[in-house]
């Protein structure tokens, strides 16, 4: 098994896992239709670039777990997932500043994951790019409309983006993994994203009228299976079905 | 039983429906890539339209049963991501069968990215043609659809995203 390159993908993987589990807390709860369909289908695209990396995953790692086992039967200090994503829904405008801050990073990456040397991780963000692209435009439009909207509405965006940016450094955080795979050309250099990444979200802060937060104490951990109080409640939910069942089939 | 060629193999999966517009067939929507012809197996190469859409999985249930029923017993199925689904594969046939289904095909290339960052584009109702229509959602009932309504005729429809 090539460590590195599984390591690697359950980190993908799991952003993806942890953010649509969170997306899915909102089905029935949207603050009216329009947007609970929204969130739900964002959920289900979220879902779709979860399975397809988990099952990679299961194919690189070459043992008897599959993309299920790998979602269902591993321990929150097994999880690889950022900070950010695990984060609690709080208010709707805390969701979507949460999920503004995911879009925009997962753009530029997928963009350049494109391009890696690995077809799979390539062919998967090609599709997921596509869907991100629409993710954004729709959750980019809402900050705005939050920000430069009422004072209150202005005033919880605003409260949402000061909590959740300590959490924003660790997105692009590098070890020996992605080391290891960006000398073979398959992982993407987080660290020639940042800019990018400040640049656009710089931009939109500036049209939603929103302060960007100092970039003072970063949260990390994440990444080393280290994870807020929110992950373990998000996997007991997500993961106690097919523990009370295991062989369940539907 | 039929003979084996990739022909009569497409021919038979051209007459599955999609299973949530089923006035088009999966291959019109453009989700069969490839049809291969292993050792004793019949591979079908498949792309899913949208990364979690629910329908993938019942399309490959109506491939299997399908190419069962006429005599084909052992079936692979592979999904491919590259290169991804666009809606630039629908044919125009197509996109006037959804049309008259009520949903308004998607309008333009996906090689002209401008709507990405937000530039509206004029989408045609698809029961009076009027382009006098508005975005209602950027999100419908199915992950391939954006929910519109018609200023003349006031009925509201989905329109089949272009990605
Ligand atoms: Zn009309």
């Amino acid at each position: 098994m090539n460590k590195e390159l599984f390591k690697y993908t359950l980190r993908l993987a799991d952003n993806a896992l942890v953010l649509g589990q969170r997306l899915s807390e909102w089905t029935g709860h949207g603050p009216f239709l329009e947007e609970d369909l929204a969130l739900t289908n964002i959920a289900l695209d979220t879902f779709g670039t979860a399975t397809s990396l988990l099952e990679y995953a299961s194919r690189v790692e070459g043992a008897d777990r599959n993309e299920d086992s790998l979602a269902y039967f591993r321990n929150e200090r097994e999880f690889y997932n950022t900070l950010l994503v695990e984060q609690a829904n709080g208010d709707y405008a805390k969701t979507i500043v949460r999920q503004v801050l995911v879009d925009a990073f997962n753009v530029l990456l997928y963009t350049e994951l494109s391009k890696s040397k690995d077809e799979t991780l390539s062919g998967i963000a090609q599709k997921a790019i596509k869907e991100v692209t629409y993710h954004y435009r729709h959750t980019s439009s809402w900050v705005i409309r939050f920000g430069d909207g009422t004072e209150e509405s202005n005033k919880k965006a605003q409260e949402a983006l000061n909590e959740l940016w300590r959490f924003t450094g660790e997105l692009f955080e590098m070890d020996e993994v992605e080391e290891e795979l960006i000398k073979k050309g398959i992982a993407v250099d987080l660290k020639a994203l940042q800019p990018k990444w400040e640049k656009q979200i710089d931009e939109l802060l500036k049209k939603a009228i929103l302060k960007k937060p100092e970039n003072s104490f970063m949260q990390t951990g994440g990444k080393k299976g280290i994870h807020t109080e929110h992950l373990g409640f998000l996997l007991a939910e997500m993961q106690t079905l097919p523990r009370m069942l295991p062989n369940a089939k539907w | 039983m039929i003979s084996l060629n990739k022909e009569n193999i497409l021919l038979l999966l051209s007459q599955i429906p999609d299973p949530e517009i089923p006035v088009i067939t999966i291959t019109e929507l453009g989700v069969i890539r490839d049809v291969l012809f292993n050792a004793d197996e019949i591979e079908i190469k498949i792309t899913p339209t949208y990364s979690g859409c629910p329908a993938m999985k019942q399309m490959e249930d109506d491939i299997k049963s399908t190419l069962k029923k006429n005599g084909f017993e052992k079936i692979k199925l592979t999904t491919v991501y590259s290169p991804p689904w666009t809606t630039d594969w629908l044919s125009a046939e197509a996109k006037e069968k959804l049309r008259a289904y009520g949903i308004a095909p998607p309008e333009h290339s996906t090689q002209d990215k401008s709507w990405l960052s937000g530039k509206h584009k004029t989408v045609h109702c698809p029961r009076c043609k009027s382009s006098h229509t508005k975005l209602i959602s950027q999100f419908g009932s199915t992950a391939c659809k954006a929910l519109y309504q018609c200023k003349d005729c006031l009925e509201p429809f989905d329109y089949f995203k272009c990605i």
